[in-house]
């Protein structure tokens, strides 16, 4: 596996699927098609987006004026933070192939992922010039910040509905239908790790007592 | 990939963990005696905006009779005058020093009146001819006399159709204005404050509580029947709790019997400042409502929202609020930011127990306790007098001064958001724009930070404005050059005059 690293050709492969997130971007029914159609993405890219996607986030609690982004410090868990995109992305991930599989799905666990973060492209790509000129304007020319930012978010929901349309060869309607029950899959997977991890800590807690116990007694 | 979606899992499932087993805890706990809100409305403790310079009970003025639910102070020049409501009298004192008060005379009858026994007098007020008006509650009037307390004329139970025969006019608080107008906060009416003319004629109500009512009680009202209507609560606006008339003729008045639900939704106000038409034009330019207490929870048994029982203005439009419900002061500036709050249930010095009435005298305050029956004198302390004065230079143009006053109050109080922005407003004015930023940006004041921003920017701009084209053009120019170049050797490599 090290060896691939060695080659030339490799970068070139990893460099040319990063840069085709940008077609899909612009083209997003073509471009994912080929995607994993024609294996013209890779995991690398896919990694490399997610990375960046993070980065731009954590960036942007800094270096966003205040003027439109007042962050409260003292609350900030970075894990937490960064927690906050990548477990909603492993629910719609495994919910989405879990229930795309049963129905004809084409595409599999790790094509619905790297489909997935080649979606987010946009979210850097908006955000990142959008927080550099966040310091130049003031609140009143501010208007546009909340329209890009919302544009971002909404540019990047229409990428990832049309890849999983593209790469599980879903047409229109059914591709809404799935992404609307991928969404209540995340639901009730949130629901069933809720009761698992309050059953594993109660489970815990009463061994705990109980060790309490006999020292005590002892 | 196995390994990668173990590790998301992993993640995803600590995240969830973590907040299940260490819940947030934030929360606003006991608070020191004098304290603001920030930015982010956390407690931040203070040092003493005032201190207490002495309580007085009835022994330390000098009277043989203690009072009995006294009502309501009211401070003309450097007298005092105290609504003695259960003896039927109203006193006067004189203040003589700064923590000495000196008795002059109590008043308990007038003359030349129908009926001349004051009963149970509520409130007094002062006009500008010095024409004394007291609201004689037991006798359903307000009566004007002369300085000499010779009956002048009375003012007696509105006849509107909006207010029930069967109700006994019972002033409670009165002002009057410069031209002998008199308004007056009656308990039963609540269509706003009674207004007279100064003739002694009923002239309309003014500034009428706006109803606050949610809108699934009004469809279920809709399809009520008569008798589950009877049963529901109806929408009534609340009624004035007090008034106090500025320097310029506007009546601030407090209504702090406020719903929590009304006051979350600021659908209500619990103090406002009425101009002649009776509309709210109170400035709320402060992060948080004017209402007091950001935190209800209670604490001691007390819940709820702050009660504003009475309000009072110094002549820069600072005003201080009463909260009866934790015995607290609240301080807002002409912005309706809050500069401090103080204060507490309990027995000692500084804090009350029935807190009913707030006057002012230039900027020490007066509190008179119901159930003490004791007025508690409060002067401004080093802080608190470096913030009144560096407002007042602020006011009147001097903003090397204020700065200068400011910077006291920071060093004494670095965590006083008002210092920064204060620091900030006057280097703005002084067109030290790059520091003024900085300074509202410490305190996240957006709008200032913009005001200096916008300056700042248009300076730097016309300072940079060759190097601003210069960049432009080159950034047009540099590519397009490139191009023809680039154009021109190829040309020159397929022309055929160079072909040998």
């Amino acid at each position: 596996m090290f060896k691939a690293l060695t080659k030339k050709e490799t970068y070139i492969r990893y460099l040319k699927s990063l840069k085709f997130s940008l077609y899909c971007m612009t083209h997003p029914l073509d471009g994912f098609w080929d995607l994993t159609h024609e294996k013209r993405g890779t995991y690398a890219a896919a990694n490399t987006i997610l990375f960046i996607t993070l980065l731009t986030r954590i960036l942007k609690l800094r270096y966003t004026s205040f003027l439109f982004l007042t962050v409260y410090w003292e609350d900030i868990n970075i894990f937490l933070y960064i927690a906050s995109i990548l477990f909603p992305l492993a629910l719609w991930v495994v919910g989405n192939w879990g229930l795309t599989t049963l129905f004809d799905g084409k595409g599999r666990l790790g094509q619905v992922y790297m489909a997935t973060c080649y979606g987010m492209a946009p979210y850097p790509i908006i955000q990142i010039p959008l927080m550099i000129v966040s310091n130049f304007v003031t609140i009143e020319e501010g208007q546009f910040y909340s329209v890009l930012s919302v544009i971002s978010l909404v540019y990047c929901a229409f990428l990832i509905i049309t890849a999983m349309g593209q790469i599980h060869d879903f047409g229109f309607g059914k591709n809404i239908l799935f992404t609307i029950a991928s969404l209540f899959a995340m639901l009730v997977m949130v629901f069933i790790l809720m009761i698992f991890f309050s059953m594993i800590s109660q489970g815990v807690a009463y061994f705990i007592s109980i060790g309490r116990e006999l020292m005590f007694r002892i | 990939m196995k390994n990668k979606f173990l590790r998301f899992g992993l993640v995803a499932a600590g995240a969830i963990f973590a907040s299940l087993a260490f819940p947030m805890t934030a929360q606003a706990g006991e608070t020191n005696y004098t304290y603001v809100y920030d930015y982010w409305e956390d407690v931040q403790e203070c040092p003493d905006t005032y201190t207490v310079a002495r309580t007085f009970t009835y022994l330390d003025l000098g009277l043989e009779k203690n009072f009995k639910n006294p009502e309501s102070l009211y401070v003309h020049g450097n007298k005092l005058y105290v609504c003695d409501t259960g003896n039927n009298r109203i006193v006067i004192f004189e203040r003589v020093s700064t923590d000495e008060f000196k008795f002059i005379e109590e008043i308990t009858s007038i003359k030349g009146s129908k009926i001349n026994e004051l009963n149970a007098p509520a409130d007094i007020a002062i006009g500008d001819d010095g024409s004394i008006f007291i609201a004689d509650r037991g006798n359903s009037r307000i009566v004007k006399v002369d300085s000499e307390y010779n009956y002048l004329m009375e003012f007696v139970k509105p006849v509107d159709s909006a207010i029930p025969d069967d109700l006994i006019f019972n002033p409670d608080k009165i002002v009057c204005d410069t031209a002998g107008r008199v308004y007056c906060s009656a308990s039963g009416i609540n269509k706003g404050l009674v207004k007279y003319e100064a003739d002694g004629e009923f002239s309309g109500f003014v500034g009428a509580t706006p109803v606050a009512y949610n809108i699934t009680d009004y469809l279920w009202k809709k399809f009520a029947s008569q008798e589950q209507r009877a049963q529901m609560e109806s929408f009534v606006p609340t009624e004035y709790d007090n008034v106090f008339i500025d320097k310029d003729g506007f009546i601030y008045a407090c209504a702090g019997g406020q719903k929590e639900e009304d006051l979350d939704a600021e659908t209500v106000d619990a103090v406002r400042k009425l101009n002649m038409l009776g509309s709210d034009i109170l400035v709320r330019n402060g992060d948080y409502p004017v209402y007091g207490d950001l935190y209800w929870s209670g604490g001691g048994g007390i819940t709820g929202p702050s009660y504003f029982k009475d309000v009072t203005v110094f002549d820069n439009d600072i005003f201080v609020c009463l909260d009866q419900n934790r015995g607290r002061l609240f301080g807002y500036d002409d912005q309706g930011r809050l500069i401090y709050a103080f204060g507490g249930n309990g027995n000692m010095d500084g804090y009350f127990r029935k807190p009913v009435s707030l006057e002012h005298m230039d900027y020490d305050l007066l509190v008179l306790d119901q159930l003490d029956c004791a007025i508690t004198l409060f002067i401004p302390t080093e802080v608190g007098n470096l913030i009144y004065t560096a407002m007042d230079q602020f006011d009147h143009g001097q903003y090397d001064e204020a700065q200068a006053s400011w910077e006291q109050v920071k060093a004494l109080n670095g965590n006083y958001s008002l210092a920064y922005i204060g620091i900030g407003r006057s280097l703005l004015r002084k067109e030290q724009y790059k520091d003024a930023m900085e300074y509202f940006e410490v305190k996240y004041d957006d709008e200032n930070y913009s005001r200096a921003f916008a300056q700042y920017r248009k300076v730097w701009v016309k300072n940079n404005i060759g190097w601003i084209v210069a960049v432009i053009l080159a950034l047009f120019l540099i590519p397009l050059g490139i191009g023809k170049v680039k154009q021109i050797r190829h040309e020159i490599d397929i022309a055929d005059i160079f072909k040998v």
